[in-house]
């Protein structure tokens, strides 16, 4: 039972957690006030955002009383998702009384930090964030979201897509705290500029127009590459790609060929026929995605085939190259107020193909307008252990880690690495508002991801069994074409013979029923 | 009956604890490692389930192992080889009465307290291609710019580069410990009977320090056949598979794929491989450097 001191204190902590101190209703714990950042580091630029009233808000975990008790929480190392994860586990401490502890691991050991755990049944962490794609392997270990947490204000606001994410079979055993896609981020101010557009007109005869094929991609990457188009008296280049094998470098390919592989004609399977389980990744599509990944090398700055997400971040962040694609961190951060690129940088979807492999048929479909699916490319999520003691502290945890107000506030900060994935958030008015991002580029950008979030023909993970090792393989059978080790064809033939392999190992019904899932999701249309 | 037990009984039981435990520290593990390299736990399947000799039959035509065995060897054997050299000749250079001796003495040992896996990043950003400053320095002498981590010569190089850097000090320490231990009466004789500089280190020096330069070798190939940060910070085993070595390839497998129990036959592998290798290198490194078999 609570005493009145108790709840004073409280009330005092949350105001002290709002930052700005503004008044609201002592002793109701009736949360009107603007929410801040800036009592925990260097927010307070990010502005401040309303605790929507709810039983995820400021206001509600006030009134909850965990002390005594201890969460136990692993999260990517800081800043990507890092950060904000230890941000809210200080907040929900302050606002509760609970001991949070949080364990930041590098990207490359967070699956084995989290999966020896799991394996060997020890409760070692209640919460845990990790790449949506790991569904596969870990939907056995996790406790589905209850009906109480479903029903909220935030959760009902998520987009389906991001439901889809979170949900295995007909259960959400995730909670969603992120939404990820990969979409073209290029340079408007050259597209724009007629001395640019004239120039190139000259050379190649076409216009300068974003590119709406890899081929186009290709070509203009190529034309504006080892020339000093910025007027800065450095050498800039036309493409910024992640290609390091081991750094999320699958990504990149799969966006690429989704374009000539991924038919909205063809059902039942992208990264496999499920019905026979038979591999599709060395189908001619597939290759012709990697020897345009190939062709594109040309366009790469130096170094550009070692690159990581950070270095094609800082490449096309830093105005080294005219267009990238990966995720949405990359761009708000180019659209931060110390960006050299700041309003310079504009998004589109990602390009598509004219000409789609057709598995069926075995012939390449013709599309008047490109194919263009837009690849729902994993994103952070966040679950609770099925083992865990705490599992109540653990969801009203992820309850408000992602809240109205907090999940307003993490979208502003680049480097937190989180983005939208709720309805509210594909609002162009809150880009302008509350990022200062001009009106034409809020409704560019809002566009382009709800757009993608519209399609009906999506391609999502390979949400199966021993997916870091179907992907680690694709990685390495990529890296060796793009290394000139082997020919692309030849890559991905060893490719598909190691995923036969790991499907027979793993087990073909095992492998088919998860593929399954992934399958519905995406054939299912919308 | 306690009489009937001699003073070497005795010894024994009071050493038994210390010997368990030392058993328990060291064999346990690897003990344990042979049980998993027979199991195939992995993401799907976790757990000791029996598999025989499986792992070891497939690693057998594993190309990207053997080849990863075959890159590594060349790396540890080609660094540990420079880094003995330029070892020796600093430890000779701050033996003698310098100026600032004491100065080159801390100089030289400081890459050696860095982290490894920190400087591997400092070095990455050197040799960043378009934004690091190894292509800017060799532009202004007219050189480059180099491909230093995207081609594959040049990204061996470059993790060879940064590992002499890294563990040459060490071996300058090694060897200027067992200069500075040397006696003084063979140099006396040397220099009575008129032996210039190179004849007495040729004669005296070098002989007088091969056990001293057997030891710091074979630490050091130890070390160096478990080249793991440098790679893992500078190439990630790229461009393609051009620098993975053993100890990547292993880490890759075992807590990216989380192929747990092939992992661990890859390592008792490796491990049966280097014991065998490192026995055969010293019988080697202990005839030329002395001239005799062991």
């Amino acid at each position: 039972m609570k005493t009145k001191s108790h709840l004073f204190s409280k009330t005092v902590v949350a105001l002290a957690v709002s930052g700005l101190g503004i008044p609201f209703l002592i002793g109701t714990c009736a949360y009107a006030a603007d929410i801040s950042y800036a009592k925990y580091g260097d927010y307070a630029s990010y502005g401040t955002a309303p605790d929507v009233p709810g039983p995820c808000s400021y206001a509600a975990m006030a009134k909850k009383n965990y002390k005594g008790r201890t969460l136990k929480v692993i999260s990517n190392a800081v800043p990507v998702l890092g950060e904000p994860t230890v941000l809210h586990a200080r907040q929900f401490q302050d606002l509760t009384g609970a001991k949070v502890d949080v364990v930041n691991v590098p990207f490359g050991d967070l699956y084995q930090r989290i999966m020896i755990p799991l394996q060997t049944h020890q409760a070692a962490y209640d919460v845990m964030f990790y790449p949506s794609l790991w569904i596969g392997d870990m939907h056995n270990f996790l406790a589905p979201v209850p009906a109480k947490y479903l029903a909220t204000s935030g959760m009902k606001d998520v987009t389906t897509n991001y439901r889809d994410v979170a949900t295995w079979g007909n259960q959400m055993v995730q909670y969603p705290v992120d939404g990820d896609r990969n979409y073209l981020k290029y340079r408007a101010d050259v597209f724009n500029n007629p001395a640019m557009q004239a120039k190139y007109k000259a050379k190649t005869g076409k216009d300068l127009k974003v590119p709406t094929t890899w081929e186009d991609y290709n070509e203009i990457a190529k034309f504006f590459s080892g020339w000093d188009w910025a007027g800065d008296g450095k050498m800039h280049y036309g493409s910024a790609e992640v290609t390091k094998r081991d750094d999320l470098m699958f990504s990149a390919f799969i966006d690429r060929a989704a374009a000539y592989a991924k038919n909205p004609h063809v059902k039942g399977g992208f990264f496999f026929d499920l019905a026979t389980m038979k591999p599709q990744i060395n189908n001619p599509g597939w290759v012709k995605g990697l020897e345009m990944f190939i062709d594109a090398k040309k366009a790469f700055p130096p170094g550009g085939t070692n690159f990581g997400l950070g270095d094609e971040i800082f490449s096309f962040g830093g105005g080294q190259t005219l267009m990238s694609y990966t995720w949405d961190d990359a761009f708000i951060q180019s659209m931060e107020k110390t960006s050299p690129i700041r309003d310079k940088a504009r998004p589109a979807p990602l390009p598509g193909s004219h000409e789609v492999w057709n598995r069926v048929t075995g012939k390449w479909d013709h599309f008047d307008r490109p194919n263009a699916p837009p690849y729902i490319a994993w994103g952070w999520t966040s679950a609770v252990a099925k083992s865990s003691k705490n599992k109540d502290m653990a969801f009203d945890f992820l309850c408000f880690f992602s809240n109205e107000a907090n999940a307003s506030l993490d979208l502003r900060i680049g480097r937190f690495g989180i983005n939208p994935y709720r309805t509210s958030q594909f609002q162009a008015k809150f880009w302008e508002d509350k990022l200062g991002w001009p009106k034409d580029l809020a409704e560019k950008y809002v566009n382009t991801l709800g757009g993608m979030d519209a399609s009906n023909n999506r391609v999502f993970d390979l949400r199966v069994p021993g997916v870091n090792q179907f992907m680690s393989t694709l990685a390495n059978g990529v890296a060796e074409a793009m290394a000139g080790q082997k020919t692309p064809q030849a890559a991905l033939d060893g490719v598909a013979k190691q995923w036969t392999e790991l499907v027979n190992k793993i087990g073909v019904d095992k492998v088919r029923a998860a593929y399954a899932n992934v399958v519905a999701l995406e054939d299912r249309g919308r | 009956m306690n009489r009937t037990l001699g003073l070497g009984a005795y010894k024994q039981i009071f050493l038994l604890p210390g010997l368990l435990v030392l058993l328990a520290i060291v064999l346990f593990p690897l003990l344990f490692t042979v049980r998993v390299s027979l199991s195939g736990w992995d993401a799907i399947s976790p757990g000791l389930n029996w598999i025989g000799i499986k792992n070891y039959q497939d690693l057998v035509g594993d190309q990207r192992f053997w080849q990863a065995l075959a890159r590594l060897s060349f790396m540890a054997v080609t660094t540990v080889l420079v880094q003995y050299v330029l070892g020796f000749g600093l430890a000779l250079l701050v033996w003698r009465e310098i100026r600032f001796r004491r100065f080159f003495r801390v100089l030289f040992l400081i890459p050696m307290m860095t982290t490894p896996v920190i400087m591997s990043v400092i070095w990455r950003t050197i040799f960043h291609e378009s934004l690091g400053p190894a292509n800017d320095v060799l532009h202004w002498i007219g050189l480059g710019p180099y491909p230093w981590l995207t081609s594959s010569g040049w990204a061996m190089a470059s993790i060879m580069i940064v590992e002499v850097w890294e563990w040459t000090p060490f071996m300058f320490l090694f060897m200027l410990a067992g200069l500075v231990s040397l006696p003084r009466e063979p140099f006396l004789a040397a220099a009575i009977d008129g032996a210039g500089p190179v004849r007495t280190f040729f004669n005296v020096t070098f002989p007088l320090l091969a056990p001293v330069s057997i030891g710091a070798i074979i630490i050091r190939l130890i070390e160096a056949s478990k080249i793991m940060e440098t790679v893992y910070a500078l190439t990630s085993g790229g461009p393609g598979t051009a620098t993975e070595t053993s100890a990547y390839y292993i880490y890759i497998r075992g807590l990216r794929d989380f192929d747990i129990g092939y992992a661990s036959a890859l390592s008792i592998t490796y491990l049966v491989i280097m014991i065998v290798l490192l026995t055969l290198i010293v019988k080697c490194l202990v005839r030329l450097f002395i001239g005799r078999s062991v």
